[in-house]
């Protein structure tokens, strides 16, 4: 009798549990520690796991702690874990002292009430590009300021262009580029790679496309972002692109490109470093808009904000922080690094000196836009999933571009 | 356990209380605390364990409960202030068009993950049983699979089964075969995390399975041996019915893991492509992480129906179990 109570018992309590275990979206209590005892410690998180201790990133954290006299601590999460860890700390009222995340959550943290804006942090704002710093902005004020901008364009491999003979100053428009396409396919190689995945990166990929064809954001289904959308679908029916872009990352896209077959790959600024080491000789092109011109692609790349605290006391000192990351000198270390352009004209000019192959990316960031920009602020997020869900149902075959294009905007109304 | 062993302990305590000075330190501690009342001792084995169990799993049920019933933005979300809505989560939840084909998934998912995984478990557990020579090391390298972590087996998965590169399509185009699109595809994405998930699977039935086989006594064998039953019969006769129990409680806990699997999915297909390997579980993450606008509220209802579902095959297996023990 005993057992078998016992039993159900654990049996009830197992599956009850193991089933939350799955899903469980609460509460996640605020283990991580962000103040530590002393108000000496001064918290950093960023979006940069990649860097370890003893990196030039860390390093320049600390560095710029011990000059404003405190201790810094600091977090690397990875970038889309941020937001939601940003939220729980503010939730429990541990937010970090810098947050520096990429830019189109920005104005969603704005809207949630954890960011400053520039009029409490003292941030200096005034040397950036104000394409890059619109990102940052939503009901006229401004929550952060970048660390660096990065964007997308074509990187294109020279050898295999050459053997399909196709000259890349031929490459203007839509139509022109659907020609290299076919020419390369016709001499055995592949044509294009780039990411469609169902996450943000997928819109992120898409966006210069649906930009470049006159489509704007507030308007999903027009025939113009049917066109967009055509294009890539075009492209996957002719085999011109793989099929395996419906799930490719941007790293995995780039890892195809970098086996040496593709002429083609959409990627962005911060591959720069692993197409030096790539062992083919590449180009770079910027992405061309429908007829012909250059096609704004989104900005991406991290904003350092300020968190909201209940101890305002902190802000003194973390201005002092923030205006070390944010100095000319530094912002060069930092997007050197990063292999990033640069949010002001001063310092970017320093990096093309140092490193002509940063000129097309430059020429980018400068016609690029940022995904939230338009004052679609926390709208963004909402008409993106809609976005990267239609461009898999077409590229997928389970509708047509139109069809999957009007359920999207459907959707987001 | 209280009626039969306190009488006793009373008498001994008190015999010993005297002498305590003597006795080891650890005996020392955990005499004390009985003479008082048979009742305190039972609270003092009870608080630690009910302690745990409201800290780690009644708590955050309440909490992923008051999440689905209230209407969280990401404001109201830091500032705690979300306005209570009552059921309007799971309303929306249910009118989603992603509902229909999420629950068809989730179905088809559980179901034909189950059913091969312990058809396949059951049939290597016989399988083993025989005990060959080396049939230890082959049931241990059965286990690999479980052993894996699942990001590691899952991306492997994905690698083979990709498109253009994949080490799957390949052998199909050796074989003369047309490629297929087993991730990206909408008819296929499906198929494949389910063969993914009964691999990894597999191995878990496999040994509840083989370790209920040893339960059961050889000279039945033997005897139905003598009565002439062939090998067939003997499986059907003898030990699918005296595997039963054992089958019953691999075949919950089978159902409580896969309705959960979240990984696999999500590593290998993200879901898609355009929902057509949505489960559940995928869903409730998409809702509430995987969007840069959070939905915490219709992903937490998304959650609980996931609970109320194990907890529904959790309280019919109670029910089958009291009937058997009755009977």
């Amino acid at each position: 009798m005993h057992s078998t109570s016992r039993r159900r018992l654990a049996a009830v309590a197992l599956s009850t549990v193991l089933a939350a275990a799955g899903t469980a979206c609460s509460s996640g209590s605020g283990s991580t520690d962000t103040k530590g005892a002393d108000s000496g410690t001064y918290t950093i998180w960023d979006p940069y796991p990649q860097f370890a201790k003893g990196s030039a990133w860390v390093k320049l954290l600390d560095a710029c702690g011990s000059k404003a006299g405190v201790k810094v601590k600091r977090t690397g999460f990875d970038t889309s874990d941020l937001a939601n860890k940003t939220l729980l700390a503010a939730q429990q009222g541990n937010s970090p002292d810098v947050l520096i995340v990429d830019n189109p959550v920005v104005s969603t943290l704005a809207e949630a009430g954890v960011l400053t804006t520039t009029d409490e942090n003292k941030l200096d704002t005034s040397t950036v590009d104000p394409n890059l710093l619109a990102a940052g902005q939503s009901d006229g004020k401004t929550h952060g300021t970048p660390i660096g901008a990065n964007t997308l364009a074509l990187y294109y491999n020279k050898k295999v262009l050459k053997e399909a003979g196709v000259d890349v100053a031929s490459i203007k428009d839509w139509k022109s580029l659907t020609t290299a396409l076919e020419k390369t396919k016709k001499a055995g190689k592949k044509g294009i790679t780039f990411s469609a995945i169902g996450t943000e990166e997928g819109s992120f990929q898409f966006l210069p496309w649906f930009w470049g064809s006159g489509a704007a954001l507030t308007d999903l289904d027009s025939p113009a972002a049917v066109s967009a959308l055509s294009l890539w679908k075009g492209w996957l029916d002719k085999g011109y692109a793989p099929n395996s872009v419906l799930n490719n990352t941007q790293t995995t896209s780039w890892q195809e490109f970098a086996s040496g077959d593709y002429a083609f790959a959409e990627n962005g600024t911060w591959q720069l470093a692993a197409a030096k080491k790539a062992g083919f000789d590449y180009g770079v092109l910027p992405i061309p808009a429908t007829g012909g011109g250059n096609a704004a692609a989104p900005t991406g790349g991290e904003f350092v904000t300020v968190p909201v605290q209940s101890d305002t006391g902190r802000y003194a000192t973390t201005s002092k922080l923030t205006a070390c990351l944010t100095s000319n000198t530094n912002l060069y270390d930092t997007d050197t690094t990063l292999s990033y352009v640069a949010p002001t004209e001063e310092v970017r000019n320093k990096q093309v000196a140092a490193d002509p192959a940063l000129g097309p990316w430059v020429d980018a960031v400068k016609a690029a836009k940022g995904r939230t920009s338009d004052d679609l602020g926390t709208k963004y997020p909402k008409i993106s999933e809609q976005m990267w869900k239609a461009v898999q149902s077409a590229l997928s075959g389970s509708k047509s571009p139109k069809d999957a294009l009007t359920s999207a905007q459907a959707a987001v109304k | 356990m209280k009626q039969t062993v306190h009488p006793p302990e009373h008498r001994s305590v008190r015999l010993r209380n005297g002498a305590a000075h003597a006795a080891p330190p650890p005996a020392r501690t955990t005499e004390r605390r009985r003479p008082v009342s048979p009742q305190w001792a039972a609270w003092a084995f009870l608080t630690p364990v009910t302690l745990y169990l409201a800290l780690f799993y009644a708590y955050p049920l309440y909490r992923n409960l008051d999440l689905s019933l209230r209407n969280y933005t990401v404001r109201s979300f830091v500032q705690g202030d979300a306005p209570f809505t009552g059921l309007e989560n799971y309303r929306k939840v249910f009118d989603d068009p992603t509902f229909a084909p999420a629950l068809l998934h989730t179905v088809v998912f559980t179901g034909v993950c189950l059913a091969f995984q312990y058809a396949i478990g059951l049939a290597l557990a016989v399988f083993f049983n025989q005990h060959f020579r080396l049939s230890a090391t082959l049931r241990a390298l059965f286990l690999v699979p479980w052993l894996l972590p699942l990001i590691v087996s899952a991306s492997t998965w994905s690698w083979m089964l990709n498109s253009d590169s994949g080490i799957v399509n390949a052998a199909l185009h050796a074989l003369g075969l047309d490629p297929v699109n087993w991730l990206t595809s909408p008819s296929w994405s499906l198929t494949s995390v389910i063969i993914a998930n009964i691999w990894i699977g597999v191995p878990f039935n496999l040994v509840v399975l083989y370790s209920g086989l040893q339960s059961i006594p050889s000279g039945l064998y033997e005897a139905a041996a003598l009565d002439g039953a062939g090998a067939w019969r003997r499986f059907w006769s003898i030990t699918f019915p005296l595997l039963r129990p054992v089958s019953a409680i691999t075949l919950l806990l089978g159902l409580v893991y896969t309705l959960k699997v979240f990984d696999i999915i999500w590593i290998m297909t993200k879901g898609g492509p355009a929902d057509a390997s949505t489960t559940f579980a995928t869903w409730s993450y998409q809702l509430g992480f995987g969007n840069l606008l959070p939905a915490f509220g219709p992903g937490a209802a998304v959650g609980n129906l996931l609970v109320v579902a194990a907890l529904a095959f959790g309280l019919l297996y109670m029910r089958v179990q009291r009937k058997q023990a009755y009977s």
